[in-house]
């Protein structure tokens, strides 16, 4: 460890120096643009995130690939004729018209090519997303050897570039996220029954294709919006993992859309942030790792659909229905075989080590069979369909019925009331 | 009452189109080149309850779909009440195949009902009180109100089915268009929903049905449109419901032990 302190007390300078820039950044103290860069990227992130729930809610979430690589021809063609002009060209107002009207063009085209040819929508977003991309970067190549000086930085709309973000370019960035999120709260009960229900929708008359026009429509403002952050080739990931994210954590698709607003909005602000806390991280791509970072704690903890939650649920069911097997077993007199059972068993108290029952193991036992035979009559009972779903062989039926529903249930096995517990 | 011929030359008592709750005139529908609709006139009776028979793809679910706009025709003419059918949608309820959506959504089975609603709730609308207690007594009518709060991934198929009559339920209509809806459901709920239809016709509504199970037609319906691509017959189950227009709808296509059940049924 010869020379080791030096080296060391470096580092632990530069981790409290790191430390000190993240916490500024996190409370915007980092400078004007740092939090410009931050209230864009937030609000960017809220409405990225509640657009692109209704279009992972429509199954059309690449279509989103497809508008955004569509943008970069209208930003160079944008460019070069306000350069034309005679006026400055890196005017963002501008490029972002010119990225919208190109956009709708290659959704249009999309569109067109879904409903009017046999191509698949797949294939249709292949075509239209690598022919528009192809020719925005020849487009791109033109410009950059038109003269040095008028080299604008288009590229930046690439994977964003927020380093000479001006208070003009936040305010535009600002505005579009409220007006898009403001029309899709405006228009969410359409888009849900359109996206869980299509032809329902049609048959009362909805509009589906103006509707799902619309969306894509608020899709292609959203990534236009977008395109000075995180830049045309990865708004994707803030239209698509907000919502996978949301999903694990609930079954209502209007919480779903809140909570995609939220990992979005926080992954924005955070993702600028800790680009701000130190040089050279590029704020787009810091974005989109940190919304990534909360779909992958999702993905593992997330009661219910998370991965983890799953594994923990099999276990324990399959640890219950040996319990109910061996239960059924005793009651019935008949031999276990399996060693799980029996391990099981044991360690709960219920058999001793050679497999005779406890005297706890027979009640349990003789309650196991009579809750069998109970289930066995709300099965066959419309009346108690709602519980009768619930059945999996192993809830005890107190969960699911009164005592009086019981009692009610015993009264048609016949014999005894009372069972011990 | 006008005489119309079919195409057999069958001669049928058709009420005139401006009292039908459906009338259908030359609706041919074609995916590609191959027709799945032919110049079909079809005149549905008002307060009666109508199935829709034929053989698969026989342009059934067609039919009804381009009936309601939602799919394109290629020629043809629909009338709601006499009426064009776009004046008339809020007096139609659809109950697509339960197969056409994807269950995995995330939505809670009062939320599906409370879509038949939108009318009521527009785009805006809070929903209230009474907009939750219709949509939970149109749940306790198809006998699912102990779901309400579930995620419809949890239902079974015939479960699922009675969610979707719940939602038609919810919109109070007069033509009620359901497409297949006893199609892999067990008794119990083919039982609640043949109850509701029929209490729908009670109340003066007309209902038709996409139909599959020859065996349960005579039971069920009043009336019957039988087509395939082409249309049959149509008209009362007793006359137009009979071996003959069956043997013209179905062609060589019956398996032998329907034909026997039907012999019986029939008589």
């Amino acid at each position: 460890m010869a020379g080791g302190w030096p080296r060391r007390r470096w580092t632990s300078w530069r981790a409290c120096w790191a430390e000190a820039m993240l916490r500024d950044a996190l409370l915007l103290q980092l400078g004007y643009n740092a939090t410009l860069v931050a209230i864009g990227a937030t609000l960017l992130g809220i409405s990225a995130g509640v657009t692109g729930t209704f279009l992972f809610l429509r199954k059309r979430a690449l279509v989103s690939d497809a508008i955004s690589h569509a943008t970069l021809p209208g930003v160079c063609i944008a460019f070069m004729v306000m350069v034309s002009l005679g006026g400055d060209g890196r005017n963002l107002a501008g490029l972002l018209a010119g990225s919208a009207l190109s956009a709708w063009v290659g959704l249009l085209c999309l569109n067109w090519l879904t409903r009017n040819t046999r191509l698949a929508e797949d294939a249709a977003i292949g075509s239209v997303l690598s022919v528009f991309f192809g020719f925005g970067i020849v487009l791109l190549t033109v410009i950059q050897t038109m003269g040095a000086g008028r080299q604008a930085g288009l590229e930046g709309f690439l994977l964003g570039s927020t380093a000479g973000m001006l208070w003009a370019d936040a305010l535009v960035i600002a505005l579009g996220g409220a007006c898009t999120l403001a029309l899709i709260l405006l228009i969410r009960r359409p888009m849900t029954m359109v996206a869980f229900d299509p032809e329902y929708a049609a048959a009362r008359g909805l509009p589906v294709y103006r509707i799902d026009l619309a969306m894509m429509g608020l899709v292609m403002a959203v990534t236009v919006v977008g395109l000075k952050i995180v830049g045309l080739i990865l708004i994707v990931a803030l239209l698509i993992i907000p919502p996978v994210t949301a999903r694990f954590w609930s079954e209502r698709s209007d919480r779903v859309v809140m909570l995609s607003g939220l990992v979005g909005g926080l992954a924005g602000y955070l993702g600028a942030a800790i680009s701000a806390s130190a040089p050279n991280l590029p704020t787009g791509p810091i974005i989109v790792l940190v919304a990534f970072g909360f779909f992958a704690v999702s993905l593992l903890v997330a009661p219910g659909r998370g991965v983890l939650a799953a594994v923990l649920r099999h276990l324990r069911f399959q640890r219950r229905v040996h319990l109910r097997q061996g239960l059924l077993a005793l009651a019935q007199g008949q031999p276990i075989y399996e060693r799980l059972t029996v391990r099981l068993l044991h360690r709960a108290g219920l058999v001793r080590a050679d497999g005779v029952a406890t005297e706890s193991g027979r009640a349990r036992a003789a309650k196991a069979l009579r809750d069998e035979k109970r289930w066995e009559i709300v099965r066959a009972d419309q009346a108690h369909e709602a519980a009768a779903a619930l059945y999996d062989g192993l809830r005890d039926i107190e969960t699911v019925l009164t005592r009086d529903q019981i009692d009610e249930i015993d009264r048609r096995i016949g014999g005894p009331q009372e069972v011990p517990a | 009452m006008i005489e119309l011929a079919t195409h057999d030359g069958v001669k049928i008592d058709l009420p005139d189109i401006d009292s039908s709750p459906l009338a259908v005139r030359g609706l041919t529908v074609s995916y590609g080149q191959k027709p799945a609709v032919f110049s079909v006139d079809m005149t549905v009776q008002p307060g009666a309850m109508t199935a829709i028979i034929g053989p698969n793809g026989a342009g059934k679910s067609t039919l009804l779909k381009a009936a309601l706009g939602i799919v394109k025709p290629l020629s043809g003419q629909v009338t709601v009440f006499g009426r064009p059918l776009d004046s008339q949608r809020s007096r139609i309820a659809y109950v697509p195949q339960r197969a056409s959506v994807d269950w995995d959504f995330p939505t809670r089975v009062l939320d599906v009902v409370l879509m038949g609603l939108y009318r009521e709730l527009g785009l805006l609308r809070r929903v209230r009180a009474r907009h939750l207690a219709r949509a939970m007594d149109c749940l306790a009518r198809v006998g699912m109100h102990d779901f309400a709060d579930r995620q419809i991934g949890q239902l079974s198929g015939g479960q699922q089915q009675r969610v979707f009559l719940a939602r038609a339920l919810a919109q109070d209509a007069d033509l009620y268009l359901l497409d297949e809806p006893f199609a892999g459901v067990d008794a119990a709920t083919e039982k609640a929903i043949i109850t509701v239809l029929k209490s729908l016709k009670a109340a003066g509504k007309t209902v038709v049905v996409v139909h599959h199970d020859l065996a349960t037609v005579t039971d069920y319906f009043d009336h019957v449109f039988l087509i395939n691509t082409r249309p049959v017959a149509e008209g009362p189950v007793a006359e137009a419901f009979t071996a003959d227009t069956l043997q013209a709808t179905y062609g060589g296509r019956l398996a032998t032990a329907q034909v026997d059940q039907l012999a019986r049924v029939l008589g």
